[in-house]
């Protein structure tokens, strides 16, 4: 296949390093001294953003986008080492910083990151491999289609010439860049689909700093901020003379994190944006003082504001009030018993319910839940003048720019931004807010500082998953044939609703509905947003039309895609039928189900989100009163997988997350006040909760890599359910499922 | 303020700080080694974990004014280029996701391995229960903990 380069010629015959600013080079990655076989290069030869060769061979690849433990700062390279058929081992990675010019849009989330680099990162090695091809046919006076380029060595087989990348680099770097580059086939791949170790992973066993929380810099202070205890309360005034007066503190000032009139994004969200922030020496000394902060808050009047995001502009209405978790529920299931808005309509489920011999009704809910990433959230400013520096673990750094310029009152090319690794993210760090802050606290006590969120800062300032709740009803005729589903979903205060989502497609008649609750938490992103409800609720309700209509779990969903395949009711349906069956059949065989297993108590749940198919089978025993998750079997289609054993953890990962958030997540709130704040209150799930045993099997295929980070997290959600009923006759149907907790000290 | 003298990864530091100062934050801010981890400052999530002597302590709880003359090893001391057995099987399991927790699972795994060379899945889950990993890489972790112990010199 020959395809277009998009390569713009910004080659540079100079050798040293292209990117000048990095805050973070003590986080060059520390396996160099141990991967390369040879000394580092007294050259260096750029090919194109992605890549530069030394003259010894060794290639260095710039991964573009932000790493939160997905690990595409391996998988993203191997992309361009393919292409460029370079030996893995003499390969070395280094981070881009932000530069939209060099690197295209640089984010991570939405499991887009390796499908959206998947054609640009492989051009990237396939162009300089051609260049490098170009350069001995024009060094050798021999034609390029002679020329053959392997494992970082070119050679010509009729003079017997032969040369290594790096002799050829210096004439490659100065060729013009060709307009139309030849990518590999999928069989002809040598290092994609084959695991290889996190680059990373040294580095991260020897404790060496990686993170942002890891920034150190001359002359830098720490920031801490205080936030209002309450959603729907505001700064009234601030007293800030005897956390002053404490050791080492240097200032208190407040901050505003947006001039007004600002035209907020879809990642602005920021329900506290007028803080107090409070700089000093040292961490501990900070948070010493910030105890003695005298601040004093009051009610907000309610507004509405206008969110520019991917979709379009959207007005939100932010009511005023302080807010109580048994407030949303009874408002839940007061909008939850009248009509919805009608997003979808197949058929005439009016009639069918009306004619129905049976009917099943059930409603789901789950909690807000709080995004408790390891690392709380951190950010490095360096505001001097009319110029920034940044390090933020973020995950969406382009969309926070004009924010930033906007909030300090400089040109957005005047911000100069690394994004160091992050702790976690899950979505919490696509919301950059606390860049802003950090910037505007920079700024304001003119110095570096770094701003440090406690972990109770971190789990009470908002940006949550929604709390939701849904009704699913399905009619069976007297032949106990499933004739109507319809669902009514909603949320505070978004609707977590696919309306086209399976089982849409496969039922004669079909209704789905929603509707949704203003509200002024602030609620964001979190790992597969609504999927992470839907799929738990619908997957639960499946299981049980199954049950009353005498079927195996798993050969009903099967019938019903084969009908959505062959005959599919409506056309707007998202899915893949084929696909879908695909991952069903794949866990049905490596899980050895079996119908009706008596022997154990198992769960099966199946979901189709960002592009890609995921199903779970879960096996789960009651040991004095507490759910073991004895093993869980996975089968995933997310197209080609780049770094199996890698996704294999991240499908681990995904798994262990959801069994956790099912049985133990969740964040309540009493006059607007989140009722915990950190892991004494707030059960993350731990190892003896955690799946005995995980195993993971990916469909193989060749279609393009599609989502993995979120695909296997929805799913479990209705595994977990399924399986509970299971071993101890009941039906769950209200998240979390097991509030036991045990503390640990 | 005062002067405190501190054996860390065998060498001698001396730091001027407030007597109630966790180790953690003496490590981090004023000693510069950044691979012992804040994660919730109150003892529950490991990622502060260290050895005082042989024992894995969470060092946000543990007040400079307490260490005296024991010896404290962070995940840097642990060894001196990565090799001890933990780091090692480790990297053979490539355990890591996001990679915050890492340091403090391997400081309590090390710990637990040199008290209990053999330890069964019950002793290895309940000396992990302290340790959060939020990216869930459990599984890996208990299996890094099996390799690191069937290998030689723990």
């Amino acid at each position: 296949m020959g395809r277009r380069a998009f390569i713009k010629n910004t080659s540079l015959a100079s050798g040293g390093l292209v990117l000048g600013f990095s805050i973070l080079n003590s986080c060059k990655p520390e396996q160099a001294k141990e991967m390369v076989v040879r000394e580092m290069p007294k050259e260096w030869f750029e090919m194109n953003s992605y890549l530069k060769i030394g003259d010894n061979g060794v290639v260095t690849i710039y991964t573009p986008n932000p790493e939160f433990g997905q690990n595409i700062r391996t998988s993203m390279p191997m992309l361009v080492a393919e292409e460029l058929d370079v030996d893995w081992k003499n390969v070395l990675v280094e981070q881009a910083p932000y530069h939209a010019d060099k690197y295209g849009f640089q984010f991570t989330g939405g499991s887009r990151g390796i499908s959206a680099r998947w054609e640009p990162l492989r051009m990237a090695g396939a162009t300089a491999r051609q260049m490098l091809i170009a350069a001995a046919a024009e060094t050798w006076q021999v034609p390029k289609e002679e020329i053959t380029a392997e494992a970082g060595v070119l050679q010509h087989a009729a003079t017997k010439k032969s040369a290594g990348y790096g002799e050829m680099a210096s004439v490659a770097a100065t060729l013009t860049v060709p307009e139309e580059v030849q990518l590999k086939e999928v069989k002809d791949f040598k290092l994609v689909s084959r695991s290889q170790k996190n680059v990373d992973a040294k580095s991260i066993v020897t404790g060496r700093p990686l993170f942002g929380m890891d920034i150190q810099e001359e002359g830098m202070l720490i920031a801490m901020i205080e936030h209002p205890p309450a959603f729907g309360l505001t700064i009234k005034s601030v007293d800030g003379e005897a956390a002053k007066a404490m050791p080492g503190i240097k200032d208190v000032v407040t901050i505003k994190s947006f001039k007004d009139g600002y035209e907020k994004g879809g990642f602005d969200t920021n329900a506290f944006p007028e803080l107090v922030a409070i700089v000093g020496n040292s961490t501990w000394e900070v948070m010493q003082a910030k105890k003695k902060l005298k601040v004093e808050w009051q009610p907000f009047t309610a507004y509405s504001e206008t969110i520019a995001g991917f979709g379009g502009k959207q007005t939100i209405n932010i009511p005023a009030g302080l807010e109580s978790t048994t407030t949303h529920k009874s408002q839940m299931e007061a909008l939850a018993a009248k009509p919805g808005k009608v997003v979808r309509k197949d058929g005439n489920p009016e009639v069918a319910f009306e004619n129905a011999t049976t009917i099943l009704e059930r409603s789901y809910s789950a909690p807000f839940l709080a995004h408790n990433n390891m690392e709380p959230l951190n950010a490095f400013a360096h505001v001097a003048g009319d110029k920034a520096k940044i390090a933020a673990p973020i995950q969406i750094p382009p969309l926070i720019i004009p924010t930033i310029a906007s909030s300090l009152g400089i040109p957005k090319e005047n911000i100069e931004m690394d994004f160091p690794r992050m702790g976690g993210g899950f979505g919490r760090k696509a919301y950059a807010h606390f860049v802003v802050e950090a910037a505007l606290i920079s700024q304001k006590v003119n110095a570096p500082i770094k701003l440090v969120y406690s972990r109770e800062d971190d789990m009470t300032n908002g940006i949550y998953r929604p709390t939701y709740h849904a009704t699913y009803r399905a009619a069976f005729d007297e032949n106990n044939n499933l004739t109507a589903l319809h669902v009514k979903a909603g949320g505070v205060p978004e609707s977590p609703l696919f309306a086209n989502r399976f089982p849409a497609g496969a039922i004669d008649n079909y209704m789905a509905e929603e509707w949704t609750i203003d509200s002024n938490i602030s609620i964001g992103a979190f790992r597969a947003p609504r999927s992470n409800f839907m799929a738990g609720a619908e997957q639960a309700f499946l299981d049980e039309v199954a049950e009353t209509m005498g079927k195996d779990a798993i050969q009903f969903r099967l019938d019903l895609l084969k009908r959505a395949k062959e005959n599919p009711v409506g056309e707007r349906n998202d899915y893949d039928a084929d696909r879908y069956a695909g991952v069903l059949e794949l866990v049905r065989e490596k899980s050895a189900w079996k119908e009706n297993d008596a022997t154990k108590h198992r769960g099966v749940s199946a979901y189709f989100c960002h592009n890609s198919y995921a199903a779970h089978v879960l096996d789960l025993k009651m040991e004095n009163g507490k759910p073991v998750v004895e093993k869980v079997v996975c089968a995933i289609d997310c197209g080609v997988v780049v770094n199996p054993d890698a996704a294999t953890n991240m499908a681990e990962g995904a798994i262990t997350d959801g069994v956790g958030n099912a049985f133990y997540g969740e964040l309540t709130f009493q006059d607007g006040v989140p009722q915990k704040n950190n892991f004494h209150q707030y059960q993350m799930i731990r190892m003896k909760e955690a799946p005995k045993e995980i195993d993971v099997h990916f469909v193989q295929n060749e279609i393009d890599p599609t989502g993995m980070g979120e695909p296997p997290f929805p799913p479990v959600f209705g595994a977990v359910a399924n399986a509970l009923y299971k071993a101890t006759g009941q039906r769950h149907y209200q998240q979390p499922f097991n509030k036991s907790r045990e503390i640990v000290g | 303020m005062a002067i405190f003298n501190l054996n860390i990864n065998g060498s001698e530091h001396s730091v001027d700080v407030d007597s109630n100062t966790p180790m953690l934050w003496v490590l981090r801010d004023h000693i510069k080694l950044v691979g012992t981890k804040y994660g919730c400052g109150i003892a529950q999530c490991g990622a502060c974990t260290v050895h005082l002597g042989d024992n894995a302590v969470r060092s946000c709880q543990l007040p400079v004014s307490a260490v005296g003359e024991q010896k404290i090893t962070t995940i840097e001391g642990l060894s001196e280029h990565g090799e001890h057995p933990v780091q090692k099987a480790w990297l053979e399991i490539d355990v890591p996701q996001c990679g915050y927790c890492q340091a403090g699972q391997i400081m309590s795994a090390s710990a637990l391995l040199k008290r209990n060379p053999n330890p069964s899945d019950e002793e290895i889950e309940s000396a992990m229960n302290g340790n959060i990993c939020r990216c869930g890489t459990y599984t890996r972790i208990k299996k890094a903990i099996k390799t690191a112990a069937s290998s030689e010199n723990v």
